[in-house]
């Protein structure tokens, strides 16, 4: 026991859970805690110049790492704007903490205390409740620690997702007797339930009767670290792997078996072997409906295994012959154990042929090379230009999908984007979070104009804190991915889509103190990126495309993953 | 109540400010129509039960558990079985008593169904009657034709049937 202030609880806490960033902006009901920060040098404090922004940067520090990644606003405004990011990292699942100021719970002057409408008061326990894990609001000083230590544990363990705490004033500023502990308190929080052997035997059964076997890896996959597990499955079972968008990245994109993400924008190949399929593997997905498209022809022929540690997630949106709730990483374990002694497959059946001939078809990779510098081109150059380790993340609309269908994701980790929420302005700020966690790798964040202006502010941050990343800004003045949608699905009535006058991006660049380059040829974009990857500063990298570019071939709203139409 | 359509689930919770908000936005959020919701301490200490009906097929019902499950603030959660619990749910009904005659047709009515007057004036008089909620329903179409003033319905309360429990080991 040691007589502390709540500030200092907080921050002994978080020194005890290894959290030594934050990304945050202050304000004037979190002053105790920014206070207490002067005296702990260990904690780095990384102050962004919007919430939103430091929300998504935790979740890119939070995605990049696999640690928890924390964010921290004051109360009223700076809390709501936090909501963006804390929904984003629901929908995603990723670990984040978000701690927020609150207005005093009690004290001397009553007008200025939570439920009066105190000045900058809002209701954030309330309003996060459908977006966060769980929510806390400590009222004494001596439970702040048990708060903090309970707040890792939901946010990092089961499905991980946000958790935020929000802290009244005078509970910062107050001194008490605290034990900084390990104690946990959440009776009602099973983060793991006991695994059905049954049904792992079971879908052995299945994966051994296969003839054409398919593998959906998901986002849970990279969460769980199981990709190692994944690449000995697809080998035993000789079985193509497709990945949800969430999932890029779980599997080498590059290998023979990888036949790339599924879904809307997914790769033909993908689409197209998965209703071929007669036994699917599906692990650690939610089975959205960007990835499935119309339930009704996903996958129809394959009886399916779902592995997944939310419950809830079976049979939510698909109904499954096998389910196996439990972590990706132990379900893989236990049914390749169990199906090494059963399986002896020979390379070159005539499901390996097919796949390999799916590909040469139908994978927009494998078709030809454009010379112009159009999203394509760009892409493929970006994936040899970048080392197998860097770190890409995206915005949301054309630029995300293109990046979805043409630039290869090897490593986990390595691909972080907004996929449940597709949160524009997602991107940069995720990509200083990314940065922040692994200082040693390139992060690259690719930009459609509209999204960058969202949270383009962040420049300052990621220059004024020296953490380098880079911007490619597909730049076409319009609002992309509508505006396709507008051209495609409504007569090319344009409403709302169109940018105007956007920015200089390489003079908002410098103006910002980064800097900036304009690509208009291969040659240029491979000369930007190279400087930009050598620079100990932020490089906007300002691409000019057509503005009628279409994201293709593309499955239309309602549609089910065979309809996929477009010619690319 | 209609048979196979709605579905009474008990739940354990913490006793603490807004696991209620918790549990009622989940229904909001996921599209899940709640008919009635109980809450009370129960026999354990920190510990609340929850009734809750709800309606919809088995699917939706099999979701509300699981997403109900999921919440940290729930501890337990079971879908009681159908015809294996019972249930109770009480109302207060204010009626108009134009006459004396009324007066004691009313009364009879109470009698039959085993209800109680709470509270008389020179006008009104103030049931309470306990029961399912089919059996609420007939009393009150029966008042209905004297004229119901005010109405209030608890929505039911549950209990698994025999020694059976739902309760969390500590």
């Amino acid at each position: 026991m040691a007589k502390m202030s709540g500030a200092q609880a907080l921050l002994e806490s978080l020194e005890r859970q290894n959290a030594n960033v934050i990304f945050g902006i202050l304000g004037g009901a979190i002053l105790p805690v920014y206070d207490a920060l002067c005296t702990y040098p260990n904690i780095r404090h990384i102050l962004a110049r919007h919430e939103q922004g430091a929300a998504h940067a935790a979740e890119g520090y939070a995605r990049a790492s696999g640690r928890v990644g924390v964010c921290m606003a004051t109360s009223g405004p700076g809390a709501t704007n936090l909501v963006t990011g804390i929904a984003n990292a629901y929908m995603d699942s990723s670990p984040v903490v978000a701690l927020t100021g609150q207005v005093p719970s009690s004290g001397v002057n009553t007008s200025y205390m939570i439920g009066r409408d105190a000045f900058q008061e809002a209701d954030i326990v309330g309003i996060t409740t459908p977006i966060t894990k769980y929510n806390f609001q400590p009222r004494t000083v001596a439970e702040i620690p048990t708060v903090v230590n309970t707040a890792f544990y939901i946010a990092s363990t089961g499905r991980p997702g946000p958790v935020l705490i929000d802290l009244p004033k005078n509970v910062q500023a107050q001194t008490a007797e605290v034990e900084v502990t390990d104690r946990i308190e959440a009776r009602g929080y099973k983060s793991m339930i006991e695994m059905d052997l049954t049904k792992i035997s079971e879908a052995v059964n299945l994966l051994t009767n296969a003839e054409r076997p398919i593998i959906l890896s998901g986002g849970g996959v990279i969460i769980s670290n199981a990709s190692d597990e994944l690449m000995q499955m697809s080998d035993l079972l000789i079985a193509p792997v497709a990945t949800t968008f969430m999932g890029k990245g779980s599997f080498p994109e590059g290998h023979p078996l990888s036949v790339g993400s599924i879904g809307m924008h997914g790769n033909p190949a993908a689409n197209k072997l998965l209703g071929e399929a007669d036994v699917l593997l599906a692990v650690g997905t939610r089975f959205s409906d960007r990835a499935t498209a119309n339930l009704d022809t996903f996958c129809p022929n394959a009886k399916k295994i779902h592995i997944d540690i939310d419950e809830a997630e079976i049979g939510k949106n698909v109904e499954v012959d096998v389910p196996i709730i439990g972590d990706a990483k132990t379900a893989l374990k236990l049914l390749f154990t169990a199906l090494t002694d059963k399986l002896h497959k020979t390379e070159d059946t005539r499901w390996s042929k097919r796949v390999k001939e799916a590909k040469e078809q139908l994978s927009p990779l494998l078709k030809d090379r454009p010379k112009d510098l159009v999203p394509k081109a760009l892409l493929t150059e970006l994936r040899k230009l970048l080392p197998e380790n860097a770190i890409v993340t995206t915005e949301v609309g054309q630029n995300q999908m293109w990046s979805a269908l043409y630039f290869q994701a090897l490593k986990p980790r390595t691909f972080i984007s907004s996929g449940g929420l597709g949160t524009m302005g997602f991107g940069f700020p995720a990509a200083i979070g990314a940065k922040v966690a692994c200082p040693d790798r390139p992060v690259v964040d690719i930009a459609g104009d509209g999204s960058f202006i969202m949270t383009e502010q962040e420049l300052a941050c990621s220059v004024t804190e020296k953490i380098p990343v880079t911007v490619i800004v597909l730049n076409n003045s319009v609002l992309g991915m509508v505006a396709q949608w507008q051209r495609m699905l409504y007569k090319r009535r344009y409403m709302a889509v169109n940018l105007g006058k956007t920015p200089d991006f390489v003079k908002l660049a410098e103006a910002y103190g980064a800097q900036g380059f304009r690509a208009t040829s291969i040659e240029e974009f491979q000369k930007a990126v190279k400087t930009a990857l050598n620079s100990k500063v932020t490089t906007v990298i300002d691409v000019p495309i057509g503005s009628e570019e279409d994201v293709v071939p593309f499955v239309p709203p309602g549609c089910g993953l065979p309809q996929q139409r477009g010619d690319y | 109540m209609e048979a196979g359509k709605t579905k009474v689930i008990s739940v354990l919770v913490e006793n603490k400010p807004g696991v209620l908000h918790g549990v009622a936005n989940l229904f909001r959020r996921r599209n899940f129509n709640i008919d009635s919701i109980t809450v009370g301490l129960s026999e354990q200490p920190n510990t609340s039960r929850m009734t809750i009906t709800v309606n919809g097929d088995q699917k939706t019902i099999e979701q509300v558990v699981k997403q109900l499950a999921k919440l940290i603030d729930v501890l337990t959660v079971e879908e009681l079985e159908q015809g294996n619990f019972v249930m109770r749910e009480l109302a207060l009904i204010k009626v108009n008593v134009p006459t004396p005659k009324e007066r004691s047709d009313i009364i009879n009515c109470v009698d039959v169904f085993r209800g109680r007057v709470i509270d008389v004036s020179t006008d009104s008089l103030t049931v309470e009657i306990t029961g399912t909620p089919d059996k609420i329903d007939a009393f009150l179409n029966l008042m209905k034709t004297f004229g119901v003033i005010e109405l209030a319905r608890t929505g039911i309360t549950a209990l698994a049937r025999g020694s059976k429990s739902i309760r969390i080991d500590e």
